[in-house]
């Protein structure tokens, strides 16, 4: 019964304007992020093209001078590693989560 | 300070996918904040990796320019050549040797300008090479000039009350020298810039794929465009997709509407299928073909 699966937080919700037919079936996969702040020149481009708004800019500066990206919301990244392909300093990339990678679903084209 | 290091002691147990593919001793890239060429250099070396062709039958060619340096960065056979010659020493490494997966990487500037005589000629003998054009409408390592692809009224060091010379249209021309694929994409669209990588590696022939990419500095910068990343943004809303779209329909106006996609996938016989087939017309028997276990 679709009503009594439990509902992700409010922060993570796509926008669909219906329920997908085989939401109970698919497993959403589960990103951890590695971060290289030092390599980071501060472009920004994770933070902004992230689709789950994960990451946020730090107010603290790496040694050489900018400001690098933070994990703000762990839970909602999907491994979708879109931020690690946009990074142009080779900063930032995510692995999927031990417990996902029996589910399989990891190639997301 | 401390805890910048700690974080970065964190991640060193699992090393970034990249690094086996890129010279990380040569790493950080001279490459501004907030350009484009990092990602077209990741959107590369993962379409070298889905290609499953090894790392030592590939090649990367660049020539003089930002987007010339790309051959130093990655981890495979790589040369930097003199202005504007990628294509002819690329075009050389094919022939000495056919197994090869001969690789330009370069811009422009150095692509449709200095070298553009050798861009036509080899799109017209479809010399089995791939190359990708970083198109940043301006010669950026050398100080912001016009290139032939600024677009109209757009402003470079050169042209500083605006650009008077219409620009190239890229697909339009290797189109209509004859090359076998042909697309384009921006920086932004990193997808599909990879799968257009991996597409046109595969492809026998001259095959395009040329990359709108942000140059932040220069042409941002001087035309008032905010940074890199504005530009992405600008290319967020006004590319339109549209594949297999008349390449004469291709032209790239200021701050106007992009059309990406892949225009042009039509195999023709290649300059060492011709050479091959020619010969073995006027000599018969007596012909050995260019290199026997070619493909
Ligand atoms: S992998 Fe995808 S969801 Fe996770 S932080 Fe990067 S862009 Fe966001
Ligand atoms: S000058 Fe332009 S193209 Fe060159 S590295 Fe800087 S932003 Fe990139």
């Amino acid at each position: 019964m679709p009503q009594d699966l439990p509902s992700p937080p409010e922060s993570t919700k796509s926008k669909y304007w219906r329920k997908p037919l085989d939401a109970d079936t698919v497993k959403v996969p589960h990103g951890e992020l590695h971060i290289i702040v030092n390599r980071c020149k501060g472009c920004r481009f994770c933070v902004e093209y992230c689709p789950r708004d994960v990451l946020e800019m730090a107010e603290d500066f790496n040694v050489k001078g900018y400001h690098y990206p933070l994990v703000k919301d762990e839970v909602a990244c999907v491994n979708c590693q879109l931020c690690e392909m946009l990074c142009p300093e080779f900063a930032i990339f995510c692995t999927q989560t031990e417990d996902e990678e029996e589910g399989g679903g990891e190639d997301e084209g | 300070m401390t805890e910048e290091t700690t974080v970065t002691e964190e991640t060193q147990d699992v090393a970034h996918p990249m690094d086996d593919l890129l010279r990380m001793d040569r790493m950080p890239h001279i490459w501004c904040p907030t350009c484009g060429l990092g990602t077209v250099v990741t959107a590369l070396a993962l379409a070298l990796g889905k290609s499953g062709i090894p790392l030592d039958d590939i090649a990367v060619v660049s020539g003089i320019g930002c987007t010339g340096r790309v051959a130093g960065y990655i981890k495979v056979d790589s040369f930097h050549t003199t202005h504007g010659r990628a294509i002819p020493f690329a075009t050389g490494l094919h022939l000495a040797n056919p197994k090869l997966k001969v690789i330009v990487v370069s811009g422009d500037g150095d692509l449709i300008a200095i070298g553009g005589n050798h861009f036509i000629h080899a799109a017209r003998r479809n010399v089995d090479i791939t190359v990708i054009c970083v198109n940043n409408f301006i010669y950026a390592m050398t100080g912001g000039q016009v290139a032939p692809t600024t677009p109209l009224t757009a402003n470079a060091s050169t042209m500083p009350y605006g650009n008077f010379e219409p620009p190239f249209n890229i697909p339009h021309l290797a189109d209509s020298c004859g090359a076998a694929y042909v697309a384009r994409w921006s920086s932004l669209h990193v997808r599909r810039m990879t799968t257009a990588f991996a597409e046109a590696i595969a492809t026998p022939g001259f095959s395009l794929v040329e990359v709108v990419t942000p140059c932040s500095t220069l042409y941002a910068r001087r035309n008032r465009l905010g940074t890199g990343l504005d530009l992405l943004k600008f290319y967020h809303d006004n590319c339109e997709i549209q594949h297999g779209a008349d390449t004469r329909s291709l032209n790239i106006d200021f701050q106007g509407k992009i059309t990406l996609g892949k225009f042009i996938e039509r195999p023709r016989p290649t300059f060492l299928d011709r050479l091959d087939n020619w010969y073995g017309q006027v000599f018969g028997d007596k012909y050995e073909p260019y290199v026997g276990d070619r493909k």
